[in-house]
């Protein structure tokens, strides 16, 4: 047989093969880059992206940065507002206190106790700080105990006292010991005799406190300290807790927890969503009928009322942090809306051109699930996750709120406003940084959200 | 239509049936006892107490027996609240429940087609600015947090001006209800806000409106005849089960507004593990639901012309 | 449908606001379950009908008994005769007699009527065989003699009978108007009948309730008030406090620890009384439990610090730290019970506890696995229990698991033993120290810790039956120390309540004991 290319000598020689072409369109982009494009352009969105890798980093690298251990709890520093580190008196050692009570004291039963007479002299005994303020007063003759207020307005009148500390029992015992939530300022101290009713009358003393810390104390921050000397403690930059807790390291802590069940939960629910819903989208039929029946079913449900039901059936025994059972009641209550979108999604898919090309080459199902309709469907899905991450944050939050959430001593955002919001108008950053990261966190997802779905919509993309 | 009702109904039926198992269920699963209390009495006098309720019978027995109750539409006796029937607290709380949820979705409705026409018809400018700020503040606010600031708020403002201008708490008038509904409302306000503005940008660019500005009609009558009346078709289908979740969603509010309404009941039962009325509760809020959402539907095809019922959903 | 009877009975109230001067208006945490007194078991409800019932006798300010609708009385070893009053009626008239007291009695040991608090009935001669199906309702140890005179007769000696007749159980019913209500007794205003001070004259169910006062009372003359009005029910403290500063109500019946600051602030008039609880940290002393171990317990005891744990977390000045099991308030033979026969729990001791742990851990085997601490499910539960895991972790090294519990949960919980400590409270029920003091015997349901001790029970046993008050008090003393020498609980706290009123409210009186707060002799200027 004779070679071709001899017998017919070519009227045209091949063009060596070059890589330089010029191309009249714009370079292909696949969908994913087109979107990150457009997603890029929008600014808010970028920010909350930012925001939300932010909040991931804060959660991961927090404890490693900020290396404040959020389970120390210091008593001393109970509710301390905001500061990078403020510098207080350090203190003599408390002494035991001893209660001063004087001898030959008569109680007369008789007395009317509305007429007493005010105590004569009220002493303050030592260093009186935020640490304790003790005081000791001269006997009221016919006195059978005492009454001692506290207030940080000078009293007007006897209507005005303030806080009763205490009862005292006893004509006899002059002295009273405070400790109770004292704060650096100014406080007025007054003593009422009683018998019976107490008296009309009564003598106040003020007392300007400064912040301080006993020796001790001191020591273990610094060995070195000394009475007398000003020391500088360390920074609490968004205060301390009811218990003296580092509020920076408890909301690293319950970052952990807010946003493990606002990542996790949603993720799970959508997977099992997109399952059942990929499932009854393509299979149809019977199949179809009966995952949508039970879909319809789990819609149903009252959402926050199942919450509540599954939360303490499930149950969390001791020591749980009681996340888990959460997590399932979420999973278990909240895949419907994935389903029925997957669903939705794959049914018009299904009939597309390219999948009836597809599947006439003989691609079997898993195939064409896995590499036509799924990829297809995960931009509508990646909209909906992003959206259903700030729902499973206030889901959480408002469980945690109403006492149904997490178990102490594990924090999440929503146990922490809850404890916060009794004080809130008198330590107002405790419900305020907790109420903050929530809002942040779902502000940010909504946002992201929003540019998603503007940079995912095919309807945009056509448009522009 | 009526056969499409008809069959709407009856798969509701059916699936409040549902409902009502699966809370069957998850009570019996719920460790604890519903009779204890803070001083432990007899065990002859809890044997007479648990033979009221019957939970001396097997849990079979009992579900058919809450079966067979419920079809009759009693739910028992309350067990916290001895000689009152889970029917006299819904008969009790629920309308003051739905009052609010009512109010507070009607509230969250007008507020959110208003600003949500305004930020639309100002797109752009410092109006639809101001107004997604605003919603964006909205849905990322939890709402206990807008509860405890508007009471306080209040009643620094009646403080001030030393009188009432709106109750702090209670129930009774009207004005009683505006607060709480507002807060309660909030949420969904924002939510509403954004849909409306949303769908109302979508329709701008449809060629039925393009043909009415072609044909010179003034932009007040294309707004109302036909831009508004399409984009508010979602907002609708939203309003049935927004109505639902507000209605049961009230807990927080209930309690800090001291609002009789069945949400704190609810709490309240289950911290009390009170059977009859968690059950009792949670098959009437899904029946409740499941019948709203019907509803809507119904109303829907009503409203929205391309829909035709017979065919379209059967 | 209720919305606009709602309404209407709001605006009908207002206009009787006008007429009424005298009106005191008040917020309470939850509403009464019911109010058929046979049944009632809780607070709310012994508040309101205290007010609008009268026992045989009232409690007076330090839970004294002072005639009631008995006018004298006897009581010996063998049981007692009431005398009543021949002008004591019920709100329609009729006159209250002896068979009111009988019928609400039999009621009350009805094992039928399932009341919670039955137990209180048990000094009555066969309450309990009753209770218990082996005796007849008709075989109750009470019987009318005629209108005005009821007989009873003891199970055996009980020497604080009379206090405990002024106690809710004890009210009176009437036979024909209970059984007029068809089992609807206590479930409305319109099903209750009054013989006290007040009528309850409306009940919106979660929303209000309103007292009247009652023209039929036999000393009508002393009761000054018009009308208490509950206008508000609920348990968030924020918001009562904002009702108070809204001058919507004139009194809160308890501020929370964060309301304190607010109240001085706004300069509000704060009083303080002791409520008559206690608390304490209660051991679980079934098998295999290393609570069962008394080192164990001793190392707890002197770890703990209640004067730091008061100030720090429970945060209510006036609060008392624990001693005993039977609080400061009590009385005994003539003075307190704490002051007659004192007891002083070692103060905290660190190094001691160490030493104690260690020796607990050998005889548990080398460690100690981690302790479950067993408790409710409110805020404060929450803080206590991590106040002391951290103590416990730091200074013993020992573990602590937190089980936080809502209330019916935790109640089975302690019933079937499932904790090692309980964070547990006491609220008496009679003024008397016996209402504490046979709380850890073995026999009582209420010990949840299963702790036993055959002096104790034997010493209990002895003060429950003897009627002179000196062997009582000598007998009770004596099984308290056995208890707490054993470590058998550590008492945390005695609890003080400050509260507000409005200036011009006065002669309102807290207790102890029954009705609480008491209006029966209040006025408002």
């Amino acid at each position: 047989m004779m070679d071709i290319k001899t017998a017919f000598p070519l009227d045209f020689s091949p063009v060596k093969k070059t890589t330089e072409f010029t191309l009249s369109s714009r370079p292909s982009l696949s969908y994913w880059q087109d979107a990150w494009i457009r997603l890029k352009k929008n600014k808010q969105a970028l920010a909350s992206l930012f925001i939300v890798v932010g909040l991931v980093v804060f959660t991961l690298i927090g404890p490693y940065v900020w290396r404040v251990d959020p389970s120390n709890q210091e008593l001393s520093r109970i509710s301390e507002a905001p500061s990078l580190g403020r510098s207080v008196l350090v203190l003599p050692e408390e002494v035991a206190y001893e209660e001063v009570v004087v001898a030959g004291h008569e109680e007369s039963p008789t007395a009317d106790g509305a007429s007493l007479d005010a105590t004569a002299e009220i002493q303050i005994m030592g260093v009186p700080s935020i640490q304790g303020v003790r005081f000791k007063w001269t006997p009221v003759k016919g006195a059978a105990g005492y009454s001692i207020y506290r207030t940080q307005t000078e009293p007007k009148d006897r209507e005005s006292l303030g806080v009763p500390l205490s009862s005292i029992e006893g004509g006899n015992r002059v002295s009273f010991d405070d400790g109770f939530d004292l704060q650096a300022g100014r406080y007025f101290y007054a003593v009422v005799a009683k018998n019976g009713e107490e008296s009309s009358k009564f003598k106040v003393i003020s007392v300007d406190l400064k912040a301080g810390i006993s020796l001790s104390d001191a020591q273990s921050i610094s060995p070195d300290a000394k009475i007398g000397e000003m020391l500088k403690m360390g920074a609490r930059p968004l205060g301390t807790d009811y218990l003296g807790r580092d509020m920076l390291a408890r909301l690293i802590f319950g970052a952990r927890v807010s946003l493990f069940i606002g990542f996790f939960a949603p993720l799970l629910y959508v997977i099992l969503g997109i399952l059942i819903g990929g499932i009854s989208g393509y299979f149809g039929g019977k199949i179809d009928d009966w995952l949508m029946r039970i879909t319809d079913f789990v819609l149903a449900l009252p959402f926050l009322l199942f919450m509540i039901l599954f939360k303490i059936a499930f149950g969390a025994g001791p020591g749980d942090d009681g996340i888990f059972p959460m997590l399932i009641a979420l999973i278990v209550l909240s895949w419907t809306g994935a389903a029925r979108l997957t669903r939705g999604q794959i049914l018009q898919l299904r009939e597309s051109e390219f999948v009836q090309a597809s599947r006439l080459l003989g691609a079997k199902s898993l195939y064409l699930i896995f590499r036509h309709l799924l990829p297809n469907t995960l931009g509508v899905i990646l909209v909906y996750l992003t959206f259903a991450v700030p729902s499973a944050i206030f889901t959480e939050a408002f469980l945690s709120f109403i006492g149904m959430g997490v178990a102490p001593p594990t924090p999440s955002w929503g146990s922490m406003c809850n404890d916060g919001i009794k004080s809130f108008l008198i330590h107002p950053h405790e419900f305020i940084f907790p109420a903050l990261f929530i809002s942040i966190t779902v502000l940010a997802f909504n946002l992201l959200g929003d540019g998603l779905r503007d940079a995912l919509d095919p309807k945009m993309r056509s448009q522009s | 239509m009526l056969s499409y009702v008809i069959k709407r109904l009856v798969a509701g039926l059916v699936t409040v049936f549902f409902i009502a198992t699966a809370t069957f269920l998850a009570m019996h699963l719920v460790p604890g006892d519903p009779i204890s209390g803070a001083k432990a009495m007899s065990p002859e006098i809890r044997a007479n107490i648990e033979a009221r309720y019957g939970l001396d019978k097997p849990v079979a027995v009992q579900y058919v027996v809450f079966l067979t109750n419920m079809m009759k539409g009693d739910f028992g006796i309350s067990f916290t609240q001895q000689n009152r029937s889970v029917n006299d607290i819904i008969a009790g709380h629920f309308p003051i429940s739905a009052t609010l949820g009512i109010l507070a979705v009607l509230i969250a409705a007008m507020g959110g087609v208003l600003y949500g026409s305004i930020a639309a018809l100002t797109r752009g400018k410092w109006e639809d600015r101001t107004v997604m700020f605003l919603v964006i503040l909205g849905v990322s606010v939890p709402s206990f947090v807008f509860a405890a600031l508007g009471q306080y708020v209040l009643t620094e403002i009646n403080k001030r001006f030393d009188t009432e201008i709106l109750p702090v708490g209670g129930w009774g008038t009207f004005s009683h209800m505006l607060l709480p509904a507002l807060v309660l409302g909030l949420g969904t306000m924002a939510f509403l806000t954004r849909l409306m503005r949303s769908s109302l940008l979508e329709i701008v660019n449809q060629d039925y409106i393009r043909t009415a500005k072609a044909k010179g009609l003034p932009t007040r009558r294309i707004f109302f005849s036909h831009q508004l009346r399409n984009a508010i078709l979602p907002v609708i289908t939203f309003l049935g089960p927004a109505i639902a979740a507000i209605t049961t969603g009230g807990f927080v509010v209930e309690s800090v507004f001291a609002i009789p309404g069945l949400g704190r009941y609810f709490v309240q039962a289950v911290n009390q593990l009170d059977y009859t009325v968690i059950m009792g509760l949670t098959v009437f809020y899904g029946a409740f639901l499941v019948f709203m959402v019907i509803l809507v539907d119904i109303i829907y095809g009503f409203v929205d012309p391309r829909i035709s019922i017979a065919k379209g959903k059967a | 449908m209720n919305m606009k009877r709602l309404v209407f009975v709001f605006l009908a109230t207002a206009s009787i606001a006008q007429a009424a001067p005298k009106k005191v208006n008040l917020v309470i945490q939850t509403e009464p379950p019911q109010l058929d007194s046979s049944k009632a078991t809780d607070q709310q409800s012994n508040f309101v009908l205290g007010h609008i019932l009268e026992g045989l006798t009232r409690s007076g300010k330090n839970g004294e008994p002072l005639p009631g609708v008995a006018e004298k009385w006897e009581v010996n070893d063998k049981g007692a005769t009431f005398y009543l009053r021949k002008d004591a009626k019920w709100s329609d008239g009729k006159p209250v007699t002896a068979k009111d007291f009988v019928f609400a009695w039999r009621l009350a040991v009805d094992p039928k009527n399932t009341s919670e608090y039955a137990f209180i009935l048990y000094p009555v001669k066969n309450a309990e065989a009753i209770v218990k199906g082996k005796k007849k309702i008709e075989e109750l140890g009470a019987t009318a003699v005629n209108d005005t005179t009821l007989k009873v007769e003891f199970e055996k000696p009980c020497g604080y009978f009379l206090g405990l007749t002024s106690f809710t159980t004890y009210l009176p019913i009437r036979e024909d108007f209970y059984k007029s209500r068809n089992g609807k007794y206590g479930a409305d205003a319109k099903d209750l009948l009054a013989n006290g001070p007040f009528t309850l004259t409306r009940w919106v169910h979660g929303a209000s309730l309103t007292m009247e006062k009652n023209p039929n009372y036999w000393n009508a003359k002393t009761v000054k008030l018009d009308q208490i009005d509950i206008p508000y029910i609920t348990p968030d403290n924020t918001a009562q406090f904002n009702f108070f500063k809204d001058k919507k109500v004139d009194m809160i019946e308890r501020l929370g620890k964060d309301d304190l600051p607010l109240a001085t602030k706004n300069g509000f008039k704060m009083k303080s009384y002791s409520d008559g609880s206690v608390f304490y940290m209660e051991f679980n002393f079934r098998k295999g439990r290393p609570t069962t171990n008394k080192n164990l317990r001793k190392a707890i005891q002197l770890v703990v610090n209640m004067d730091e744990y008061i100030t720090k977390v429970v945060g209510i000045p006036g609060t008392l730290p624990g001693k005993t099991l039977i609080p400061v308030w009590v009385r005994g033979v003539k003075d307190r019970f704490r002051k007659e026969y004192p007891y002083n729990p070692p103060k905290m001791n660190i190094a001691e506890a160490k030493k104690f742990v260690e020796a607990a851990k050998k005889e548990l085997g080398g460690s100690i696995p981690p302790l479950v601490w067993l408790t409710g499910d409110t805020n404060f539960a929450a803080r206590e229990a991590e106040y002391f895991q951290n103590i416990f972790k730091t200074h013993l090294g020992l573990e602590l698991k937190i089980d936080k519990q809502i209330f019916k949960q935790r109640l089975a919980k302690m019933t079937a033993g499932e904790f090692d400590i309980v964070a547990a409270g006491w609220g008496p029920d009679f003024a008397d120290p016996m209402t504490f003091a046979e709380l850890k015997t073995s026999w009582n349901e209420n010990n949840r810790g299963e702790w036993k001790n055959d002096q104790y029970d034997k010493l209990i046993r002895e003060a429950q039956s003897t009627s002179s008050v000196k062997k009582r008090m000598n007998a009770m003393a004596a099984a308290e120390k056995i208890m707490l020498d054993e470590v058998a609980i550590v008492p945390s706290y005695e609890r003080t309540v400050i509260y507000i009123e409005n200036d011009r409210l006065k002669g309102v009186v807290r207790k102890q004991i029954g009705a609480d707060p008491d209006l029966t002799q209040a006025t408002i200027d």
